[in-house]
């Protein structure tokens, strides 16, 4: 296959980007999309210019660590599918293709297509955990958790952290990551003695970094794993909740 | 030799040796932890579940990744599941036999009493894991279901779908970001160790570059952890993640860490196969599919009907003929070279008859499509990105690919290294799995030295140094290494060389994959020390690395990585030459039966080589830890 590539490069943070364009053939309709890059980069390398920085690490679909918008769409055209596992066999021979990094205000640009992602971790270090020291738990089938429970938990915790729900939204609003990650704990039993709180620390995290959610859905056509957008419906439930159950146990205290 | 290497191991019986271990080591008072500091290197499994349990006890941890979060770290790319003794399916498991076939499994060439200690805190992860929010697969009734997997015939493998590290990681990551925003913890993302400091023979620090801006730092601690994985990207095209690497490992070796085993590499037996020259990795199937996917090729060389075409009298179901007690669900090391001998006699599939069939058509037509469904539904979903083949419909494409490390630092029962004050912990430790590592083992592992053990063991060490500051970061022993650190970064940004780095990766991988891959020989062996020096010498005259040392640069983080594996490489097929024995992962064609199985030599190779560091990668020094069997009888593995 034949490609021409409008990719973005920016040195660093504080430098001005722009698109460049790339001509790339002996593209295999085998390659996954990170692989047509790596030929890209050594065709770069090979005419000495700087090869494309990216994130990437599985290949696998997995660590979250790759994403790219792809002719504007996060990870591309291929439903559920994150960039690495996007294969060349989805696109034309002689397309063109524009390659972008994630575009939002929460995750401030790196290098080339690389950001920076570090406001999910922030709003994970703020409530998105069971309290529970090593060696204070007590046998792992003390509380059966009924299959339904687990099984919608489950759908909420394959989350990868990726950003696509991001890039994806035209509010930059990061309301799916953050509801799956607050659904995976508050649905569980293990997950009770913290929901009210956890909900109100995480959602006020999330909006010191990313814009608000107005229902576009964008975030559940572009995430990798599909995880629905219901689960932001039951975290925003959850939170109107938590400002009585909260402010009932502080007046008690 | 000139190591002493005293494995440490507990006096009494198996049974007893950890719990009197536990209450025989120096304990550190609760008001005392807060004055020791320790720094962990990796935010996998053994990781993050380390540094969360150490801050949860009160030291003061300095935790580093060179991702940009813990959580992307490749333990989260584990499918299958985790064992544990927990004997729920009341099949007639038990800590006892978890240990029996974890060093059965291992080819007898793991420590007892490890594995014993091992096999025993399997219980308690699942039960912390769960108790974390992990979303293990469960039974109609809200209680936990099981599997059975290779190497073991009962069931005792907890899964989540087949996403099992990525779950068992994200409940250590959110216990160590809990830490971390109580202040306990204090995480470096996209940092990355390139030295380890060493002073009057104690490990007292790391020399770190920030990826993102060049900033090359010091960090000094009572004691390192390096969790920092293993390093089957020596062979190039392998299941562990792009950035998976030696260096950290590497660099602690180079300054007097003992590498154990670094031949003993698992070759992995369900993988995609590679599809074209620019494959950059190759992706791993559950070795659960097995449990329900039955593993033929033709029977006739030639064969040229599709594989639904065939019919059953002309397929050859290879592993059930040869192996009927274990059927496909022999272990690793036996199901890999048993693939390779279909696909070396010409009997491969696929357009490049490179892989062999896992076919699911018989669990379908007995189970429905359903079942299958829902034990696989994700793995089929990624085989079918990647191949464009639909697995329901025709039968999947498997070969064996290089997977997982058994070798790595050696280290004694406390999970210290021949470095005072260094611990090695998981996969970048060489010591419960032996010669192959049984599948759902290595989550199992690597949570277990975090969660349980390292934690319990540390304090003997920093007891002695109550109130005792820090090292300088100002010290000689800092300022040396970060130099180095710095020249060596330099060297490769001035080489001003013609090739990639990841062409000189391909090629070292080549050489790795025929001559010290599923089997060697001295013939292979010879020529692989021949040509891999000369190669490294080409490297570091001719390697091209673009751009600067002052911000991102992927070709600069990858250019040390590879050098690093050239040195690794040598030594890898040093051992596997010295070792004039099959076993495990490491089958020696010179030693094998008539019928093509692996013959140990337990007189001469009971033992762990440890090599050592003399300044040159091509003669490194032997050291030799004797196995002692006192529980497990020793016998030729048979799963026949």
């Amino acid at each position: 296959m034949n490609l021409t590539l409008q990719v973005w490069r920016q040195a660093g943070p504080d430098a001005e980007g722009g698109f460049k364009t790339y001509q790339l053939d002996g593209v295999s309709e085998e390659m996954s999309f990170l692989e047509m890059l790596d030929l890209l980069n050594e065709r770069l390398i090979k005419q000495n210019e700087e090869p494309v920085q990216f994130d990437h690490d599985c290949r696998e679909g997995i660590c979250g660590s790759c994403g790219v918008m792809i002719n504007g769409q996060a990870h591309g055209p291929q439903l559920g599918t994150a960039t690495c596992q996007l294969h060349m066999r989805k696109f034309e021979d002689g397309a063109t293709i524009c390659v972008e990094p994630w575009r939002a205000a929460g995750f401030p640009l790196v290098r080339d297509l690389v950001v920076d992602r570090t406001a999910f971790d922030e709003i994970v270090a703020s409530g998105g955990y069971i309290t529970i020291d090593t060696g204070s738990a007590p046998d792992a089938n003390l509380i059966p958790v009924p299959k339904v429970v687990s099984d919608t938990a489950f759908d909420a915790a394959a989350c990868i952290g990726c950003g696509a729900c991001v890039a994806a939204c035209p509010n930059s609003a990061a309301n799916l990551f953050t509801a799956a990650k607050i659904n995976h704990l508050n649905l569980l039993p293990q997950g009770q003695s913290e929901r009210w709180t956890r909900v109100e620390r995480m959602v006020d995290t999330m909006e010191g970094f990313f814009g608000s959610c107005t229902n576009h859905g964008e975030c559940e056509k572009a995430c990798p794993k599909q995880i629905s957008i219901d689960f932001i419906a039951m975290m925003n439930s959850d939170y109107v909740k938590s400002k009585f159950k909260n402010r009932r146990l502080a007046s008690q205290s | 030799m000139t190591l002493q290497l005293d494995p440490k191991v507990p006096p009494g019986t198996i049974e007893d040796k950890w719990e009197d271990h536990k209450f025989s080591v120096k304990l550190v008072n609760p008001a005392n932890k807060r004055k020791f500091k320790v720094i962990i290197v990796g935010t996998g499994l053994a990781g993050a579940s380390a540094a969360a349990t150490m801050g949860e006890l009160g030291y003061d941890v300095e935790a580093f990744t060179f991702h940009d979060s813990p959580r992307r770290a490749h333990s989260i790319a584990a499918q299958g599941g985790i064992n544990a003794a927990k004997n729920y399916r009341n099949d007639g498991d038990s800590v006892y036999r978890l240990f029996y076939d974890t060093v059965k499994g291992g080819d007898y060439r793991s420590r007892e009493s490890n594995v014993y200690r091992l096999a025993e805190v399997s219980l308690n992860i699942i039960d912390q894991a769960t108790a974390q929010g992990v979303p293990f697969a469960r039974e109609y009734g809200g209680l936990l279901d099981n599997r059975s997997f290779g190497g073991a015939q009962v069931s005792r493998t907890f899964y989540a779908r087949g996403q099992t590290g990525q779950q068992l990681l994200l409940g250590a990551y959110q216990a160590l970001m809990r830490q971390v925003d109580v202040g306990k913890v204090k995480l470096h993302t996209r940092s990355e160790m390139l030295d380890l400091v060493v002073k009057d023979g104690r490990a007292v620090g790391i020399v770190v570059r920030n990826l993102v801006t060049g900033e090359i730092s010091r960090h000094s601690a009572h004691a390192v952890v390096l969790a920092t994985g293993g390093y089957s990207n020596v062979f190039y095209l392998s299941t562990n993640a792009m950035a998976s690497n030696v260096t950290a490992i590497w660099r602690a070796h180079r300054k007097g860490a003992a590498f154990a085993n670094p031949c003993f590499t698992q070759i992995h037996p369900t993988c995609i196969p590679a599809s074209d020259e620019f494959q950059s990795k190759l992706t791993l199937m559950s070795e659960s599919l097995r449990n329900d996917g039955r593993i033929w090729v033709p029977k006739n060389a030639d064969e040229t009907r599709k594989a639904n075409e065939i019919p059953e009298d002309d397929r050859d179901y290879f592993l059930e003929r040869m192996y009927p007690a274990f059927g496909n669900l022999v272990p690793r090391d036996v199901a890999s070279r048993a693939a390779k001998r279909m696909v070396d006699s010409g009997k491969g599939v696929g357009p490049l008859k490179n892989g062999v069939y896992l076919d699911f058509k018989h669990a379908i037509e007995r189970e429905g499509q359903d079942a299958i469904e829902e034990r696989y539904s994700n793995l089929f979903e990624m085989y079918e990105r990647i191949t464009d083949e639909n697995p329901y419909k025709v039968p999947m494409r498997i070969y064996p690919a290089p997977h997982y490390t058994m070798g790595g630092l050696w280290v004694d029962y406390n999970l210290m290294t021949t470095v005072p004050g260094l611990y090695a912990i998981g996969e970048a430790n060489f010591s419960d799995h032996g010669a192959n590592r049984l599948g759902a083992s290595a989550l199992m592992q690597g949570l277990a030295d975090g969660y349980f053990v390292l934690p319990s063991t540390i304090g003997d060490y920093l007891g002695q140094f109550l109130n005792q500051p820090v090292v300088d970061t100002d010290d000689p022993a800092f300022e040396e290494s970060a130099e180095q650190v710095t020249a060596n970064i330099n060297r490769f940004l001035d080489s001003g060389g013609t090739r990639s780095v990841d062409w000189f990766h391909k090629e070292l991988g080549k050489i790795m994959l025929e001559h010290c891959g599923m089997a060697r020989n001295a013939v292979g062996l010879e020529k692989a020390l021949a040509e891999i020096p000369a190669l490294h010498e080409e490297y570091r005259n001719d390697v091209k690395v673009l751009g600067g040392g002052d911000n991102l640069n992927q070709s600069l983080e990858k250019a040390q990585r590879v050098d690093d594996f050239f040195e690794l490489a040598q030594v890898m097929c040093i051992d596997a030459l010295n070792r004039e024995e099959s076993c495990g992962g490491h089958f020696r064609e010179e030693h094998q039966s008539a019928e093509g199985e692996a013959m140990r030599d337990d007189e001469n190779f009971a033992n762990v080589s440890a090599w050592e560091w003399t300044g040159d990668p091509s003669s490194p020094a032997l050291n030799v830890e004797p196995l002692d069997f006192e529980n497990v009888k020793l016998s030729t593995r048979s799963y026949k």
